[in-house]
């Protein structure tokens, strides 16, 4: 009993990773449908943000990973949506080129500014037992910064009018334009939001796992094929793809080994953009945010 | 006017010429009258952690060889090359030390993965090869010699020792790749010999970090003690996951590969006290030899040098000892430097007496278990003079001189 305890929150605990990991993505690719091959390193700038914030200026770990890091890593996205994706909509093969070249470019400079060295923080809390069983608490915390974004995405888009224009935009963009929203300004506020929300991600990963310069490279595939297999709806999208990669793997984990556990979900992967090319939301839960 | 210009042009030119020849002759001769020794190791990527103390070691290494006034007469010109924690440049650097640089030696790789691109390669080309670090054992190879301890002489120590102190189950988490298959065989082994038993056994590719679920497994299993041949940056990342679920110090940890990348010293002490490791160097052994060794050490380095270990030590009794073959030989020949060191060499080394083995071309050495205990290895038991027994029980150059593989040893 306390075992089966211990697997579902290590379940639930992978899915809320997988949503950490590929949310950022989905909002940009989703609403915009630009392919932010930088979105790695994004995260990746999010999780060096809180390690240095909290190692060398002694903030605490708490404010620089929920407030530091996306602040951060947000007014970076929108710098880089200005200067550089908003000459390129509509033509997606060409942002995938430019995001491209902007994560060698990030992955080279971070190299530079902070070194090729793992550098890592201690997870900031302590563990728990559930009956005989100890497991960690940062696992609890991950699942409910996961949750608090899913809940916080809905709120912002069925409630407000920013949400109200940038669905409009996302449907339309000629159609929201024609009705005097300004899609220009919602793109840019998007990608930001994305940017933010992909250094949130990283961030709050880092304790986890440690940051690398080159750690977008292991974060970006997972977010891909999260974000392609959930389809277009960004929030429903993503958990409902989250839910079954993050089951699938976390299953096969268990049972087998982890080197199985990971083939297990990009072969659940494959399945299901074979069965349903428009990912999960493209032919279930159409109407959804 | 024009024709003393061109005059001057023309002199200007020839000079700068004949002087570029000359600076040109003098750089040979000068490349020529020193050593080269070649370096290919991890500066960066996932493998720096034990990379860099090692290329600091060789340098020192080479440092103190040459304020003796160097080898024959000769000053040693060191270079390492950073492989980047890439198999490819391995490769690459292997066969630009021995074609480019014409290295007399070349000292390479951390994993032995890395190992075993850079030895055929410099088997074919006739570069002698020195491997410095510990390792799963089996390598049989004229031209290769090994400077690091091999399972019989430090997990044949550590796993009895712990199956007495804690018990009969152990738990294995190892590396996903030749040294934890191999590795781990041996600790089953060595735990049944000893009266226990091995309950799993667990791979991770070198790049995994999330352990969340194995430690659930751990704890399932409820195993006495948990073995870890965990190797790299990333896997670091048990030692901290293990403390954020509350389970250090509840399921103790034995491991052979740590605080072989300074972890001892990267993690909190929290995250790490208790551990139980054996390996051959420790920075805290007593004795008048390695306490000038480190004073020495700290002097080139800094006072505030993290730590020498087990590999950088490794690495800097393979220079010594391939200096004292060059010594012998009176050459730098690599075959005569080769019959040199089978004659029976050893040198006094920090760690104590270190003497290569003349049938497998490993070492003899003293091994020591030690507890890791805020940011220090404490010294528990020594272990003195131990053979590469189980490399033996394969490997036999006197009999088979041409033999060049890794024999997997039956377990």
């Amino acid at each position: 009993m306390d075992l089966a305890a211990i697997f579902s929150l290590e379940v639930v605990g992978a899915i809320a990773t997988l949503v950490l990991m590929s949310i950022g993505l989905a909002v940009v690719f989703g609403m915009m449908k630009i392919i932010n091959l930088a979105h790695g390193e994004f995260m990746m700038l999010g999780g060096y943000v809180a390690i240095l914030a909290t190692n060398r200026l002694g903030i605490s770990i708490w404010i620089s990973m929920l407030v530091l890091a996306p602040l951060v890593v947000g007014l970076f996205g929108v710098l880089v949506e200005r200067l550089l994706v908003r000459h390129l909509y509509g033509r997606m093969i060409d942002t995938m080129l430019a995001t491209w070249g902007l994560s060698l470019a990030l992955v080279g400079l971070a190299t530079m500014v902070f070194g090729n060295t793992t550098v890592g923080i201690s997870s900031p809390l302590a563990g728990f037992a559930v009956g005989s069983y100890q497991t960690s608490g940062y696992t609890l915390f991950v699942i409910a910064v996961a949750v608090a974004v899913l809940a916080g995405l809905w709120l912002l888009f069925r409630f407000t009018d920013l949400g109200l224009c940038a669905r409009a935009s996302m449907q339309n963009a000629a159609m929201a334009a024609a009705l005097g929203a300004n899609p220009g300004r919602i793109y840019t506020l998007t990608f930001g939001l994305g940017a933010a929300l992909s250094g949130l991600g990283g961030a709050v990963l880092a304790p986890v796992t440690g940051i690398i310069p080159t750690i977008g490279a292991s974060y970006i595939a997972k977010a891909f094929i999260t974000v392609i297999g959930g389809g277009s709806s960004v929030i429903t999208g993503s958990l409902a793809a989250s839910s079954l990669f993050g089951t699938v793997s976390q299953a096969v984990t268990f049972a087998a080994t982890p080197v199985l556990g990971e083939v297990a979900l990009l072969a659940a992967a494959i399945v299901l953009i074979r069965l349903l090319p428009q990912g999960i939301t493209g032919r279930f839960f159409k109407r959804s945010i | 006017m024009t024709s003393s210009r061109r005059q001057f042009l023309g002199t200007a030119a020839s000079t700068a010429f004949a002087s570029a020849l000359s600076l040109r002759g003098l750089d040979a001769f000068a490349a020529e009258d020193k050593i080269k020794v070649v370096g290919i190791y991890d500066l960066s990527g996932g493998l720096d952690i034990y990379g860099k103390p090692v290329v600091d070691a060789l340098r020192f290494a080479a440092e103190e060889v040459n304020q003796k006034g160097g080898l024959l007469g000769r000053q040693i010109d060191f270079v390492n090359y950073d492989a980047q924690s890439n198999m490819q440049l391995y490769a690459q650097f292997a066969q630009q030390a021995a074609l480019k640089d014409k290295a007399t030696v070349v000292m390479a790789g951390i994993t032995s993965a890395s190992r075993e691109v850079v030895r055929p390669v410099l088997d074919r080309f006739k570069t002698l090869y020195f491997y410095n670090n510990q390792y799963e054992g089996g390598v049989c190879d004229r031209n290769y010699f090994a400077a690091g301890v091999t399972p019989a002489q430090t997990v044949q120590k550590l796993v009895p020792h712990a199956v007495k102190k804690w018990g009969k189950k152990v738990y294995i988490v190892a590396a996903d790749y030749n040294y934890g298959q191999i590795v781990s065989a041996w600790v089953k082994k060595y735990a049944a010999e000893s009266g226990g038993e091995t309950v799993a056994v667990e791979f991770f590719p070198l790049d995994v970090t999330n352990f969340g679920a194995t430690i659930s497994k751990i704890q399932a299993a409820k195993p006495d003690f948990v073995w870890s041949a965990l190797v790299g940056g990333a896997h670091m990342s048990f030692y901290r996951q293990w403390k954020a679920a509350n389970m250090a110090g509840k399921i103790p940890i034995a491991s052979t590969t740590f605080a072989g990348g300074n972890e001892h010293i990267v993690l909190s002490p929290e995250e790490c006290n208790g551990i139980l490791i054996c390996q051959n160097y420790l920075q805290e052994l007593p004795g008048a030899a390695n306490q000038d060794f480190v004073a020495r050490f700290h002097k080139r380095y800094g006072a505030d040098y993290p730590y020498i270990t087990e590999l950088a030590m490794g690495a800097y009794q393979g220079f010594m000892l391939w200096a004292e073959g060059v010594r012998r030989a009176q050459s730098i020949d690599r075959l005569k430097v080769i019959a040199a060191l089978e004659s029976g060499i050893a040198i006094d080394a920090p760690s104590g007496k270190v003497s290569v083995d003349p049938v497998t071309h490993h070492c003899t050495l003293d091994v020591h278990i030690a507890e890791v205990r805020d940011r220090k290895l404490n010294l528990v038991e020594s272990f003195a003079q131990q053979a590469p027994s189980d490399t033996a029980a394969v490997c036999d150059l006197r009999k088979n001189p041409n033999d060049a593989k890794q024999y997997t040893i039956k377990i």
